[in-house]
């Protein structure tokens, strides 16, 4: 698997190169600024981008910028964006070029080593990633919306897993219940919000995150 | 219990101190003629060049009475004439150049003619207003003792004034300590009306108020910033590694023991390294030593860690608020900052005093001088911070040194605490 990986910090861009090489991914481009990120995912055109919020030289949303122009010269580009905090802003300008695999993550998630290589998988694989953190704002912010007020507590956490992107195996071993029981929370879910009913995974999710962003 | 000196004795005291106060007024704006004579002197000799001398003195003589008169209408009429000068520039160099910075200044406040006018005109009415009150005492009791020994002796010096004469003149006396403060309050009110700043003046003062503020709210966010991005930077990003090695060294540890154990030796280094930061950033924010021990004792703590010796002489009654020690902590090691940086010295002084209600600061070093006050550099930095506290920074530099650093800043102590 080719990756790219956007950080200006030298000892978090090496440690992120020893992390994703020691699970059997390609490094073909590690840089630490805006414009050489762009130059470098339009011209690799990796298996997925892993990109830091903040890059020079403007220190700013640098990076977030290079993977949203990344993603309109290559649609379907895979980026997995890192940051120090999460901004649920970011993530809707993230969700509206929805095509191909997006995950948005706290940095401090590469610490649980196994969970952020999986993420780095499943966004590569064109699925999604949320953090726990940016869904927890989104569903915050709908807290008192009519239809989410509809839902039970256990079909919230259902569809706040869902949101991060966990398939239903994910969210039955999670939850400790089986797969069909899952599958009756979301179907429940999908009525009570007025959804339509997807089978396949990463299109329920965007459907799902689509709701909460709205 | 209290002593009530009775109405007598408290008539008697407010006749007598208002009369005083009226002939001081009275004789002083008279004296004051004289300076306004020189005033007009010194300017006249400024074209022999002498005035560039002789200008200065006397016009702070005249603003020195003017101040004087503002301050009588505010303790004895409970008049307040708010002080209209416009503030000493800053960047006053010595010799020649600093005098003429200094007639410039003082020729182009408008608050100096209208001093200078009211140094005139307010001779009459000071004259008028300040002896009628006199006047009335003495013919009253004039009066009062020519009756009295009439009728005492029961013999006539001179003809007897009419009866409603008598009754007038003793009437005088008794409106004396009625009427006589409130001659002294009208006189207050005609010295405001050329001693107190005039609207635009005001509106300038405000102007400049808002200018120093917004500098002051820029220098902090920008300061906000700074602490934001050295977080961001440092320690949160030395603590993200430091969960990544361990995580790492979690997933590895079984079938990679030796690699394990490294990147847990990276990890305690990026925690060490963490908490470094975080003290660093600390101690630029607010150092604890300043927090514990004062300006006194964090100043002291400052200066150890320099590489040159610093002779401290810091003597201050008790302790300002914590934002004005604050800033005047961090001007301090500005200037020491700069000093090391840029002037070559090898020995500095610094000092800190407390007089009238100012803290007064002053850095100096033996270097080799020629430091300015050039935009964007730590020194005007300081200033900025200063100028939200109404403080100024004069920095005195020659070429070939030495170099002083003087900050002046108006604020309160409290009583020291033990």
């Amino acid at each position: 698997m080719r990756v790219v990986l956007g950080e200006d910090l030298t000892l978090l861009r090496d440690g992120l190169i020893r992390l994703l090489t020691a699970y059997d991914m390609d490094v073909v481009a590690a840089v630490d600024n805006g414009p050489e990120l762009l130059t470098a995912l339009v011209t690799h055109r990796p298996d997925v981008a892993v990109v830091d919020v903040r890059l020079p030289p403007s220190f700013t949303d640098e990076g977030l910028k290079a993977a949203i122009e990344a993603r309109a010269q290559v649609p379907g580009l895979p980026v997995l964006v890192l940051s120090q905090h999460v901004e649920p802003l970011y993530a809707r300008e993230l969700l509206s070029a929805a095509r191909g695999g997006l995950g948005y993550l706290l940095k401090d998630r590469v610490s649980d080593v196994r969970r952020f290589i999986e993420a780095v998988r499943t966004v590569a694989g064109g699925g999604t990633a949320m953090d726990p953190e940016v869904v927890a704002q989104l569903l915050a912010r709908h807290a008192r919306d009519e239809p989410l007020s509809r839902l039970t507590p256990r079909e919230r956490e259902v569809l706040a897993l869902m949101a991060e992107g966990r398939a239903n195996a994910g969210i039955a071993a999670r939850l400790v219940v089986t797969e069909s029981a899952v599958n009756k929370h979301i179907g429940n879910i999908f009525t009570k919000l007025d959804l339509y009913p997807d089978e396949d995974g990463n299109r329920r999710v965007l459907a799902v995150l689509a709701y909460l962003n709205a | 219990m209290s002593h009530d000196p009775g109405i007598f004795r408290r008539l008697v005291r407010l006749t007598l101190v208002t009369c005083t106060r009226g002939l001081v007024q009275a004789v002083v704006s008279v004296a004051g003629l004289l300076l306004f004579f020189a005033a007009l002197l010194s300017l006249l000799s400024l074209a022999t060049g002498i005035g560039i001398l002789l200008v200065p003195m006397s016009l702070l003589a005249v603003r020195r009475l003017a101040s004087t008169q503002r301050r009588w209408a505010r303790e004895w009429s409970r008049v307040t004439i708010a002080t209209p000068y416009r503030p000493r520039p800053v960047e006053i160099t010595n010799g020649l150049i600093g005098r003429l910075q200094r007639c410039k200044w003082l020729l182009t406040d408008p608050a100096t003619w209208r001093d200078l006018l009211w140094t005139l005109v307010g001779v009459p009415v000071s004259v008028v207003l300040g002896l009628l009150p006199v006047f009335m005492l003495v013919v009253g009791v004039w009066t009062v003792v020519a009756d009295l020994g009439a009728w005492f002796f029961g013999l006539w010096s001179t003809a007897p004034p009419g009866f409603w004469g008598q009754v007038f003149f003793l009437g005088l006396l008794l409106l004396v300590p009625t009427t006589g403060p409130l001659l002294l309050r009208v006189h207050a009110w005609a010295a405001s009306s050329l001693l107190a700043p005039t609207r635009e003046a005001m509106t300038a003062q405000v102007g400049q108020l808002a200018e120093s503020r917004s500098q002051a709210v820029d220098a902090s966010a920008a300061e906000l910033r700074r602490i934001e991005r050295d977080l961001h930077d440092g320690a949160q990003a030395r603590l993200v590694s430091l969960g990544m090695n361990i995580g790492f060294a979690e997933q590895v540890l079984r079938d990679n023991p030796d690699l394990a154990l490294n990147l847990l030796a990276e990890a305690r280094a990026s925690s060490g390294q963490a908490l470094t930061e975080l003290r660093t950033l600390v101690r630029g924010i607010h150092p604890p030593v300043l927090a514990e021990r004062g300006l006194d004792g964090a100043v002291q703590a400052l200066t150890l860690s320099l590489p040159l010796p610093v002779d401290l002489h810091i003597e201050l009654p008790g302790r300002a608020s914590a934002p004005v020690e604050s800033a005047v902590y961090f001007a301090i090691a500005e200037a020491l900052a700069n000093l090391i940086k840029h002037s070559g010295a090898n020995r500095a002084w610094v000092q800190v005093e407390y007089h009238s209600g100012k803290l007064v600061a002053i850095v100096g070093d033996n270097g080799t001088g020629g430091a300015s006050l050039r935009p964007g550099g730590g020194l005007r930095g300081v200033e900025r911070r200063l100028a939200a506290f109404d403080g100024v920074l004069a920095l005195t530099s020659p070429v070939g040194g030495p170099t002083v650093v003087t900050m002046e800043l108006p604020c309160e102590l409290s009583l020291a605490r033990t």
